[in-house]
C-alpha cells in the first residue's frame, strides 16, 4: 500500500476528531462535526478548509505568457498582474487534462493551481509541452500549505489579522501581505459558491494561521470544514469537479465551461478539436436534474429517456440549502429541454426526473462572472 | 428500545424480538459511521426478506449503504416515518429509526448474533 501524504494540518485535524480518508492520496478530513451542519456554517457564517492538498507549479521565463497561452484554452493574454484566471486544459483531441487557476505575478512569472489528484500528470504535461518555450517548469506544491476560509463573514474575520485592506481584494484578485503577522500570498477565490479567500503560505506555519483563525472568528461561528462538505458545496453552485464533470473523455464545450475556452485567440493545445466539435455540433450536454420519484442519483448512475440510455450522472446528492435530491447529468444534446423528465437507473429500478437549470444556488450578493 | 436487550450481527445491525415478531435497524455505531443519512429505501410491507441478503439501501450525503436481514420472514410493518425523516435514524437509531418488523417462522438464526455484551466487546476489537 503506498502511503498517505499528510498536509502540515493533519495533527489539528486528528486533535478535532475529524474522519480522514484517502483523497487523490492524501489523508485528509472528510468532516468534523457532519457534513450538513459544516455546509450551513459556510453558507451563514464561514468556514475553514485544509486544501493544502492543492498543487502548485512555478512557470517562469522570458516566454511564460506564450507558453501559458498555448498551455490552456482561457485567454491569459488581457489577464493584469495581480489577477486570477480559471481555465481548462486540454489534450490535443479536446479532452479535459485538468481545470486550474493561474496567478499572473507578471508576464515573466505565472503560478498554475491544480487539483491535487491531478498534480503529477500535469506536472508531467507541462513539462513535455514546454521544450520549444524559453521557461522553467516547477512543481513547487511542498512549499506551500493552502487554507480557505469561505462564506459571508471571511472578510470581517480575516480582516482583524491582515495588514491588507482585504475590500481592495477584487473577486479573481491577488495580494501578498501579512495574517496573523505571517507574509500570505491572499487570494478572493474560492471552491464553495461563496465569498472568501484562498490563503497560501509556508507549509511552518499553516498550525499557527489554523488555529488563529479559528480562535478568532469563533465569535461568528467559524468552524473547521471537510473535504464532504467542500464537495456539496461546488455541487450546489456547479462548479465542476475534476473526476466527475470533468475527464479526458469530457471536453469543456460539452462540461458547460464554453466561457472559458477562447477559440478565436493564438493557437492553443486542442483549439482545432474544439472548433471542429463546436461547428459540429456539440454532442452532450451538462444538465440538471431534480428527483422527482425517491432515490438519489449518483455518479456514474446512467441516465434513461423512453428506455434508451442517453447518459450519465456526473455528480448527485441531497442539497442541504434546497432540501431537494439533485443532480448533474452529462447526456446527449439533441435528447433533452428543460422540464423533460429523464430516468435515473439506480440499483436497477427507473426513478424519474425532471430537467432543471444547473445552477442550483447563487448567493443574493454574487459578484458577477 | 434498550440497546441491552437487542441482539447484533457483524453488519452493525440490531435485531429485537418478541415473540415471532423482530423488529430490525442499525445501530448507533452504524449510524455515526454513515454521517447524515439522507435517504432510506426499505421492502413494502408483505414483502419476504432472506437472512444475509439485502432488503433495503440506506444513504448518507456521501456514501450509499445497504442493509441486510439476520433473518428470514414476511415484512409486516414498515417505518415510514424514517423514510420520510432519514434523520432519524442518526438521532434514535433504537428508537423512532427503527426500520421494518419481520414475522419470522424459524428463530434459530438469531443464534449466530451478538449479545450486547458480545457487541461491545467487537466493537472494541474493531477499533484496534
Amino acid at each position: 500500500m503506498v502511503e498517505l501524504k499528510r498536509t502540515p494540518l493533519y495533527e489539528e485535524h486528528q486533535a478535532a476528531k475529524a474522519k480522514l480518508i484517502d483523497f487523490g492520496g492524501w489523508e485528509m478530513p472528510v468532516q468534523y462535526a457532519g457534513v450538513i451542519e459544516e455546509h450551513q456554517t459556510v453558507r451563514t457564517k464561514a468556514g475553514l478548509f485544509d486544501v493544502s492538498h492543492m498543487g502548485e507549479i512555478d512557470v517562469r521565463g522570458k516566454e511564460a505568457l506564450e507558453f501559458v497561452q498555448m498551455l490552456i484554452t482561457n485567454d491569459v493574454s488581457k489577464l493584469e498582474d495581480g489577477k486570477i484566471l480559471y481555465s481548462p486544459m486540454c489534450y490535443p483531441d479536446g479532452g479535459i487534462i485538468d481545470d486550474l487557476l493561474v496567478y499572473r505575478y507578471d508576464s515573466r512569472r505565472f503560478l498554475i493551481v491544480v487539483n491535487a489528484s491531478n498534480t503529477a500528470k500535469d506536472y508531467t504535461w507541462m513539462l513535455e509541452q514546454a521544450k520549444n518555450f524559453d521557461v522553467d517548469i516547477d512543481n513547487v506544491t511542498d512549499e506551500y500549505a493552502q487554507l480557505a476560509l469561505q462564506g459571508p463573514r471571511a472578510e470581517t474575520v480575516l480582516q482583524r489579522i491582515s495588514n491588507l485592506n482585504l475590500s481592495e481584494i477584487n473577486y479573481y484578485t491577488f495580494a501578498h501581505g501579512e495574517i496573523d503577522g505571517v507574509q500570505c500570498l491572499i487570494s478572493r477565490t474560492g471552491y464553495t459558491g461563496e465569498d472568501g479567500f484562498e490563503i497560501y503560505v509556508s507549509p511552518k506555519y499553516a498550525r499557527q494561521l489554523w488555529r488563529k483563525i479559528l480562535e478568532i472568528g469563533a465569535p461568528e461561528g467559524v468552524e473547521p470544514i471537510g473535504l464532504g462538505a467542500r464537495d456539496t458545496l461546488r455541487f450546489e453552485a456547479r462548479l465542476p469537479l475534476y473526476g466527475n464533470e470533468l475527464g479526458a473523455g469530457i471536453s469543456p464545450l460539452e462540461a458547460g465551461l464554453g466561457l472559458y475556452v477562447k477559440l478565436d485567440k493564438t493557437a492553443f493545445i486542442g483549439r482545432d478539436a474544439l472548433r471542429a466539435q463546436k461547428k459540429q455540433g456539440i454532442p452532450r450536454k451538462l444538465v440538471g436534474l431534480e428527483m422527482i420519484g425517491r432515490g438519489i442519483a449518483r455518479s456514474h448512475y446512467p441516465l434513461q429517456k423512453h428506455g434508451e440510455e442517453i447518459g450519465f450522472v456526473t455528480s448527485g446528492s441531497f442539497s442541504p440549502t434546497l432540501n431537494k435530491n439533485i443532480a448533474l447529468g452529462l447526456i446527449r444534446a439533441d435528447q433533452i429541454a428543460q422540464g423533460d423528465v429523464l430516468d435515473v437507473l439506480i440499483r436497477g429500478k427507473n426513478v424519474p426526473a425532471k430537467v432543471i437549470p444547473t445552477l442550483f444556488y447563487k448567493r443574493k450578493d454574487s459578484f458577477s462572472s | 428500545m434498550n440497546p441491552v436487550e437487542l441482539m447484533y450481527n457483524k453488519n452493525h445491525e440490531y435485531a429485537k424480538v418478541e415473540g415471532n415478531i423482530v423488529t430490525l435497524g442499525i445501530t448507533d455505531h452504524a449510524q455515526a459511521s454513515l454521517g447524515d443519512v439522507v435517504f432510506v429505501e426499505l421492502p413494502d410491507e408483505g414483502a419476504m426478506v432472506t437472512g444475509g441478503t439485502s432488503y433495503g439501501t440506506v444513504e448518507s450525503v456521501k456514501a450509499v449503504s445497504d442493509i441486510s436481514a439476520s433473518i428470514s420472514g414476511k415484512v409486516v410493518e414498515v417505518n415510514t416515518l424514517v423514510m420520510d425523516k432519514p434523520e432519524l435514524l442518526n438521532s434514535d437509531p433504537y428508537g423512532e429509526g427503527w426500520l421494518i418488523k419481520v414475522a419470522v417462522d424459524d428463530l434459530s438464526a438469531l443464534e449466530n448474533m451478538m449479545t450486547f455484551a458480545e457487541y461491545e466487546t467487537f466493537l472494541s476489537e474493531e477499533e484496534h
